[in-house]
Formats: C-alpha cells, structure tokens, sequence
C-alpha cells in the first residue's frame, strides 16, 4: 500500500471513499437482485405452487390419509366421488385419488429434474464445443442437431424406451438426451456472442486449452441463458414424461404417476366419472405453470 | 441575467434552472441541478462534459423525452418563450414535428434498417402536409443540400448500404426538413473517422448559415465544441460549472474543472518529452449523490473550508461569461495533479525487436478477395513507441492480430522476435515468444472476464506467463497492482464494479504479468474519458521507460499518438504510405494523406489551419484503386502516373519512408506554401 504522500508524488491523490464504494455497490447490487426476486410477484406464486409440491414429494407418504397404492378391499369402494373422506375421489379400483395424487408428485419431481438436468449438461457441452470451434465441427453438428429436432420428440423417446425397455433410468436418459440439442442451440448462440470478446482473445494469447477458455472462462458467461433454458425445459419434461406414462412406455402401473392415473381412468369420463381423470390433470398443469412462473421471474431480474 | 427574459423572442432556447431526476430502485437521483443557459436565435451553443456529466439528459429534457423513470423535478425549457415542460403531450409532439429536431451518436440506430432512405426522408416532408411527389422532389433537393452528390441513387438504398458518414447526412437532413428552431446534435460525429467528421462538420457549419437555426451542440469533444460554437457550457455532474464564449473558456478558463481538463488533452502537438499531461484526481460523484457545497470540491486542487460548505452561486465574470467558483480568479493557479515529469523519446538505432516482413492478409468475403494488408514490412526497434495511425478499415486492427498470432496472414509473411522466426499462430509459439508478446485491448469492458474478481484475472495470467503459485503468486499480483496504481482493496472486485480507467488498469497489469517485451495498445485510450485517458497514457509512459518494453501503440487520435509515440507508421488501405519519427511524420514534408488526416482534426485554440478535405469515402479493400491506392482521394494528385504505378516506399529522408509519387522536395515547398499559392502550384502541375 502506498500512503497518501507517495501517491500525490505518483501522480494521483486518492479520494478517501473511492475504494469503499466498489465493494459495497458489489453487496448492494447483489442483495438488490435477489431483493427484486423476491419482490417479482410472479416469482412468488410460482415458488409457492412449486413448495406445495415439493412438501408433497418428499412428506407426502407419510401424511396422506389411505394407502395410495391401494389394498384388494378397495374394489368396493370404486368410482366414489368427491366427499369428506376421499377428497377427490376414488378410481376404478377403489382408491383414493387425493393420495395417489400427492404421492405421485415423488416420481415426477425426481425424474423430471434429473433428466433436464442431464440434457441441460449434455447440451451446454454441445453448445459450448460447436460455438467456441465453430467451422466444420460445428456444421456437422448442427445439421445432425436440426435433423434430430424435425423427429417429433415423443416418437422419438417412445422408440429409444421400446428398444430399452420402461424404467426410470430409461426415462431420465432419453428424455435428456432429446433434450441436449434444443439446449445446445441456445447456448451455442449465446457462446458465439462471447467468443468474439477480447476476454477470449486474451486467453488465447496466454495459450490457455481450449478446454479451460470453453468452460471456464466463457462458461459463467453463458449461465444466465442455461439457467432460463433449464426452467423452461423442466416445464417441457414434465408433460413428456406424463405423456410417456399415459400411452404407456413411462412410468409403469401400479405407481401412482400422474400420468398413469390419467391413462388408467379417461375410459371412465364417459360415463360421468371426471375425479380420477381430472385431479391428476390439474397436478400436472399446476406444477408446469409453477415452473414457468419462477422461469419468468428469474429471467426477467437476470436482466 | 438568468431569471428574467423568459419572453425574450430573441432567444430560441432557455433553459432556465432545470432540475431532472431519474427513479432508480425506487429513490429519486437528481442527474441536472438548476441548469440555466439561453441559445440565441442563429447561435451555437456547445456542451461539454464527461460521460455520466448529463448532457444527454439535458438533450432529452429539452426534447421531452426523458426515459420513463426520469422527471422535470424544477424549472423550465423555453423554446421561443414557450414552456415545454408544462405542455401537453399532443402539443410537444406538434412541437418536435415543426420546430425541434435531434440527430444522435448513432446514424446507423437512428434511421430504420427496412426502409428505403428515400421513404424514410419522405416521411418527414410528409409529416408537414406535403404530397407524395412533392415529398419525394423536396427530399432529393435535401439530399442536395446535405452534399450527397448523387441524390436519387442514395434514395433508393437501404441504410446499411451507406457509410457512417452518409448515414449521418441522412439524418441530419431528415432533421433539417422542418426546418427546425432549434437543433440538437449529441456526439453526431464520435463514431466517425477523423476526415469524414471534418466533412459532416463543415456541412453542419455550413447548413446553419443557410438555416440560421439555433443549435445545441453536446460532445465530449473540445475540440469540436471550440470549432463549432460560439458560445460554450462545461458541465460537470449535473452542473453548468463554467459558460461563456467558446474561445474565451477554453484560452482562460476560469473553473478549477475546466482548467484540469483542458490539461489532461495532448494537444497543440506536446510530445511526452516535452510537455506532461495532468490529471484529474479521484472519480466524479456518483449519480445523484448528494454533495454539501461545490461539487468539485473533493478532486479540486484550490479547494478551502468554505468551497466544502458553501455551493457556490454562478458568478458573473462580464462579457457573457460565468464561474460556478468561488475562486474563480485563481482557477488557473491550480496545482499540478500529476508530477510534471517528462519521458524522453527514443531513437534507437539497433535491430529490430519484432519485425514483419512483407505481411499481407486476405480475406475472402461473398467471393470477393479483400486485401486487409499488403506488403507491410516494418521493424520495431527495442524500447521505442511506435504509433500506427490509419483511419477505420486501413488494416490498423489486421496488422496487430496478425503481429498477436490470432489472425494467420498469407503464406510468404514473415514474422521475427528478437532475430528468430516467430510462428504465424499463437498456439504454435513459445512460451518465451507468447510471454514476450501481449496486448492491451480497446474496451476494457470486453477484455476483462466479467465474471471473474481482478485478483483470478490477473493471477491467471502470473500463473500461465511467469509459473508462479501460491505466495510468489499473490506477491507478484500486489506487485503488478501497485505498478498501475490500484488499490489492493479492490483486487477482489468485479470489472463491472469498477470506473472505465481502472478496468482499463487491470487490463495493463494483465499485459505486464509476464514481464513482456512487446505490448501491443490498441487504441487502449479511445473508449475512456479525456481525464481517465491522461492517467493511462501517463501510466503507459511511466511503465515503458521503467520496464524498458516496446509498444506498438494504435490509434486514431492523431494527438495522443502523437504525444506518446517515437515514430509513426501511417496506414491506407493495408499499405504503409509513410513511416518516420513522430516529429519527421507530422511537419512537412508529409506524405498528402497524413497532411489530409492532420488537416482534417479540429484543435481546441480554434486557429485554422490550411485545411485539405479528402473526398468520398475510403475504396473498398475489396477492389483498391489502380496504382496508388489513395489517388482517387489525393489532394496532390499529380495524374496518369498516380492511376497506373504504385510508387514504391522509398526512403526520402534518413529514417523517413514516403510511398509518393511527388518528390519530396516539392513536397516540402508545397506543403509549406500559404494555402492560395499552393492552390495555384496545385493546378498547374
């Protein structure tokens, strides 16, 4: 540290509060930020759908009223409709729809995260490589992506899981990687803006791997739009994987998927019993929108 | 003087106390406070200040169109006695239709990319209640008007078909078409090189004597203030410190501020062993900060009790002229910010450090070849400072990628450092020979991670550069931190925390990590204000004759390249057309382009110099001109043999190479003829 008097012969007399204030800007625009959050109102009500959920997930066998997987004596009790002691119901098999509703909010709260999870590492990888390379490997890639992206994605997955057999690792892994192209797209567009900046060049000038410039230099630069596109696909695996459940290759019966109970009770509609169909529906799309309303408060304070 | 006259017709513009605030999280921040100044009808009126001073924002009081979170908290704009602030919206916007017009920064932002530069223009004719033919009649003869020679060509085009300097003509003739009152123009020429902003200014100084319309002028530019404006106002955080003439205020200034800014600009051709540049110690306030007494007070050297306590009122100094200071007649005793130390140039003799050897770069582009650079040899001599100049597309940027090794030239370039080859990528070089090279880019905004604390930034460097770890590491990043002046307190901050200049700190420290012996500056100054730009060009000074580098300093501010450098290479079109000693490049005898560049730049003493204006645009690389490369533009243009032969570089003088066809001799008598006599020798030679 230099005292004041070198530095009026250095040539620069430092104002007292000057070094202070970077940091302190630093926390303030930090706290800021999450205050801002925390002030989104669509954030919050999409936090708090999602805990209600998450609650459910992870105490929801222990606190629901009956077995949700039912016992042979149930068959009695088949088609109830709503009333104080099955509150939304019983299915064709006499169980309660209420608990089988929150407990199946276990499966797809593992699954769903997982598998983005997987695409969104897979394509960040992708996108990394084809937009810091760019030139051939990266028109090789891209093609093979966009040729990938015009299969519509639930053929797609329903082949992998045919030819893999139902499971939910199956599920997480090819959900993930139908995924990691979209992603890669997004990313590889927003590698290619940082690219170009001297930050790069400077790296490359220190001779830095290729490796260490993609991944940690340009890398954390990139995170907002990841961290956007996560959200938005975590919205995407819900419905997919519902969708595999209900035509069957996903989650496999008796477990109380959403979408299975979806798939084992729309038969009934017909006859008038809406509860066993219409309840898991309701799970579904309350969870998804949950998502998309933090997805959109978290990118709109990234700004 | 400043209260009362708010009916006078004989100003076009008052602007009377005006106070604005921006919302920000929630709390007001004042950014003007009790701005006053009046524009006469047919007078230019030039405001100054560094960014963050709010001169936009009085540009976008007077327009009313403050951004949503800014208000008018107190005061008013008159135009022709009509308050503008208190008027409602269907009548400003009768107003900006008919009497107010603006031309921004950006020519290329301000016009619409999808619609034809005639139906853009038309628009604004038709606004006024002209019909379709008469509208499109009226904007060719603008076009005209704003010196576009071929009018109804340019008509039919889309904007980005046009250059920056005819983009700007566009605009400035769309906001001429209404013949306005009052005229603003924000920084209309920052983005354009230096002879097409001689061009737009003259046609600027030229079209308010055909208009007589009032014009508010805003730049950071001095220099271009001094030039174009009779009367000027320096504004420093949200205040008018100092007013007056702009002749007087820039010869005898009279505010601490104005008298510390007008140091820290090389200009009038001071050299760095010559003439120190001062500097402005500490930081503006922040915006909206709230400041006891006289906002200058905390950086001012005059600084008493009383300045500390006591904002001072604007005194009238006679002649139109006013000093927010309370000290304002001493204001031009104001100590020395910066030791007045000189740096003493270099004229080494030995062989050359890094040399290129006729370094030429192709780029292919839609199936067309562009020549970036052609045949560029040039040597740089161990310790010295050499300047390349060269306006935007000369190769200036080409030639340090392809020195850096991120930019692979043509086969049959030859690279050398220190007598050995130096391979044409950086990957393929080593570790000696990428320590020894490195850079400090343009925009410190860019260069530096964002994401990472100064500390990670520049240890990385110490680490890959020198193989230092742990202690010695953080040893050597104090070390490179307290050689460019910045505060240890600070290594664990963010580049988006810090001020441009101290981004621009860290950005050299990286360069120096290695202890290199070649750093390349490329136009490391030109994104800073002129205050933070003397502190880092005396830091870069101060560094070079304490370590002993060489620099290859690259800009296109004649004045600062002339300040720091020891020779000057001058580029055209990716040719070297002349190469000497700073003092040899810049006095006669100089090859017509540097004598046109040199003419083209403004000086803030206002003294006209013989000026020589370049013509047209600068070729496309794709398709050079015959011969010399640069006769379709020359001045000096002396005929057929210009058109078919490209002179070779010769060496005219001991040390100065000159590619012309002109003797240099005639050269010398030519270009230190008065004006009308050379005029005459021009055209019968």
């Amino acid at each position: 540290m230099t005292t004041p008097e070198e530095q009026v012969l250095l040539g620069e007399r430092p104002v007292p509060e000057a070094p202070r204030r970077a940091q302190d800007e630093a926390r303030t625009a930090r706290r800021e930020r999450l205050r801002l959050l925390l002030r989104s109102r669509t954030f919050l009500a999409g936090a708090a759908i999602f805990n209600i959920f998450v609650f459910c997930a992870i105490f929801g066998a222990a606190v629901v009223p009956y077995d949700p997987l039912g016992s042979p004596a149930d068959i009695a009790n088949q088609l109830q409709p709503p009333s104080s002691s099955h509150f939304f119901g019983t299915d064709q098999l006499g169980r309660d729809v209420f608990s089988r509703v929150v407990v199946g909010a276990r499966d797809i709260l593992t699954v769903a995260p997982a598998a983005t999870l997987l695409g969104t590492i897979l394509g960040a990888a992708l996108g990394l490589t084809t937009g810091y390379f760019r030139g051939t490997v990266d028109d090789v890639v891209m093609r093979i992506v966009d040729a990938f992206l015009a299969i519509p994605l639930v053929i797609l997955a329903l082949v992998a899981l045919v030819a893999l057999g139902p499971s939910k690792g199956t599920i997480i892994v090819v959900i993930g990687v139908v995924f990691a192209p979209i992603i890669a797209r997004t990313v590889r567009a927003a590698v290619l803006a940082e690219r170009d900046l001297d930050y790069v060049q400077a790296a490359r000038l220190r001779n830095e791997r290729a490796p260490y410039v993609m991944f940690a230099e340009i890398l954390p630069n990139v995170m907002a739009p990841i961290v956007v596109e996560f959200t938005v696909r975590l919205g995407y695996a819900i419905f997919a994987i519902a969708t595999l459940s209900f035509l069957g290759f996903g989650v496999q019966p008796p477990a109380p998927d959403w979408g299975v109970q979806i798939k084992e009770n729309y038969i009934v509609i017909n006859g008038g019993y809406w509860w066993p169909t219409l309840f898991p529906a309701l799970a579904i799309a309350s969870l998804v929108i949950s998502i998309n309303l933090m997805s959109d408060g978290i990118s709109r304070t990234s700004q | 003087m400043m209260m009362n006259g708010s009916r006078d017709a004989a100003h076009a513009l008052e602007v009377d106390r005006l106070t604005v605030s921006y919302q920000v999280r929630g709390i007001d921040r004042p950014v003007l406070r009790e701005v006053s100044f009046e524009i006469a009808q047919g007078e230019a009126y030039g405001l100054v200040g560094e960014s963050g001073s709010g001169k936009t924002t009085v540009a976008f009081a007077v327009m009313n169109y403050l951004p949503r979170n800014g208000k008018v908290t107190d005061g008013a704009v008159r135009l022709e006695g009509q308050d503008l602030t208190s008027m409602r919206t269907a009548e400003v916007r009768q107003l900006r239709a008919t009497s107010l017009s603006m031309v921004y920064q950006n020519p290329g932002a301000a016009l619409n990319p999808s619609i034809r530069v005639g139906d853009q223009l038309a628009e604004a004719f038709e606004l006024l209640g002209a019909g379709k033919d008469e509208a499109e009649e009226r904007s060719e003869a603008m076009l005209k008007k704003v010196q576009i020679s071929d009018p109804g060509r340019v008509m039919r085009r889309y904007p980005h078909q046009l250059s920056g300097g005819m983009q700007q003509r566009v605009v400035i003739a769309m906001a001429l078409a209404k013949d306005p009152t009052l005229l603003i123009l924000d920084e209309p020429t920052t983005g354009l090189d230096a002879t097409v902003e001689a061009e737009v200014l003259d046609l600027v100084a030229a079209l308010r004597e055909e208009f007589a319309t009032s014009v508010l002028f805003i730049s950071h530019n001095l220099a271009v203030i001094a030039k174009m404006c009779e009367r000027v106002g320096v504004l420093y955080a949200g205040r008018l410190v100092e007013e007056g003439p702009g002749s007087e205020v820039f010869r005898d200034p009279r505010h601490p501020y104005t008298v510390g800014l007008l140091r820290c600009i090389p200009r009038g051709g001071v050299r760095k062993d010559e003439t120190p540049l001062d500097t402005i110690p500490g930081f503006p306030p922040r915006l909206g900060a709230e400041i006891k007494g006289c906002v200058f007070a905390p950086r001012c050297g005059l600084v008493r009790d009383v300045c500390r306590q006591e904002e001072p009122p604007l005194y009238a100094l006679g002649d139109r002229r006013t000093s927010r200071c309370h000290f304002h007649q001493e204001a031009h005793t104001l100590p020395w910010n910066a030791p007045r130390q000189l740096i003493p140039a270099r004229h080494e003799n030995g062989a050359p450090l890094l040399a290129l050897e006729k370094a030429a770069k192709t780029y292919r582009q839609d199936g067309q070849d562009v020549r970036a650079l052609s045949d560029v040899s040039l040597g740089i001599k161990p310790g010295e400072v050499l300047g390349l100049v060269g306006e935007s597309g000369s190769g200036k940027t080409t030639l340090a990628r392809v020195l850096l090794g991120l930019t692979s030239p043509d086969p049959g370039t030859e690279l050398e450092l220190a007598g050995t080859p130096l391979a044409a990528k950086v990957q393929n070089r080593s570790r000696e020979q990428v320590r020894a090279l490195q850079v400090v880019f343009q925009n410190p905004d860019a260069a530096l991670n964002r994401r990472f604390s100064v500390r990670r930034i520049l240890g990385r460097a110490v680490t890959k550069l020198r193989g230092l770890r742990g202690r010695e590491r953080d040893a050597r990043i104090r070390e490179l931190a307290h050689s460019v002046r910045f505060e240890e307190g600070l290594l664990s901050a963010r580049p988006s925390q810090l001020s441009g200049g101290l981004k621009q700190r860290v950005a050299i420290a990286r360069a120096f990590a290695g202890d290199p012996r070649i750093v390349l500056c490329d136009e490391p100054t030109s994104a800073l204000d002129v205050s933070v730009q003397a502190a880092i060009l005396n830091l870069l000074a101060e560094l070079q004759s304490r370590e002993g580098v060489t620099y290859l300093f690259i800009s296109h501010d004649l004045g600062v390249v002339r300040y720091i450098s020891d020779r000057i290479a001058v580029l055209y079109l990716g040719r070297l057309m002349e190469l000497g000693d700073a003092e040899t490049v810049f006095n006669p005898p100089h090859h017509p382009y540097t004598e046109a560049l040199l003419s083209a730049v403004p000086n803030i003493e206002g003294a006209e110099r013989p000026r020589i204006r370049l013509e047209g645009e600068i070729p496309s690389a794709a398709e050079p001109p015959s011969g010399c490369v640069f006769h379709t533009r020359c001045p000096r243009f002396l005929g057929a043999i210009c058109e078919e032969e490209e002179p070779p570089l010769a060496e005219v003088e001991p040390g100065h190479f000159m590619r012309c066809h002109i003797p240099v001799e005639e050269l010398r008598v030519l270009q230190t003829e008065p004006p009308s006599a050379r005029y005459q020798s021009k055209t019968t030679s």
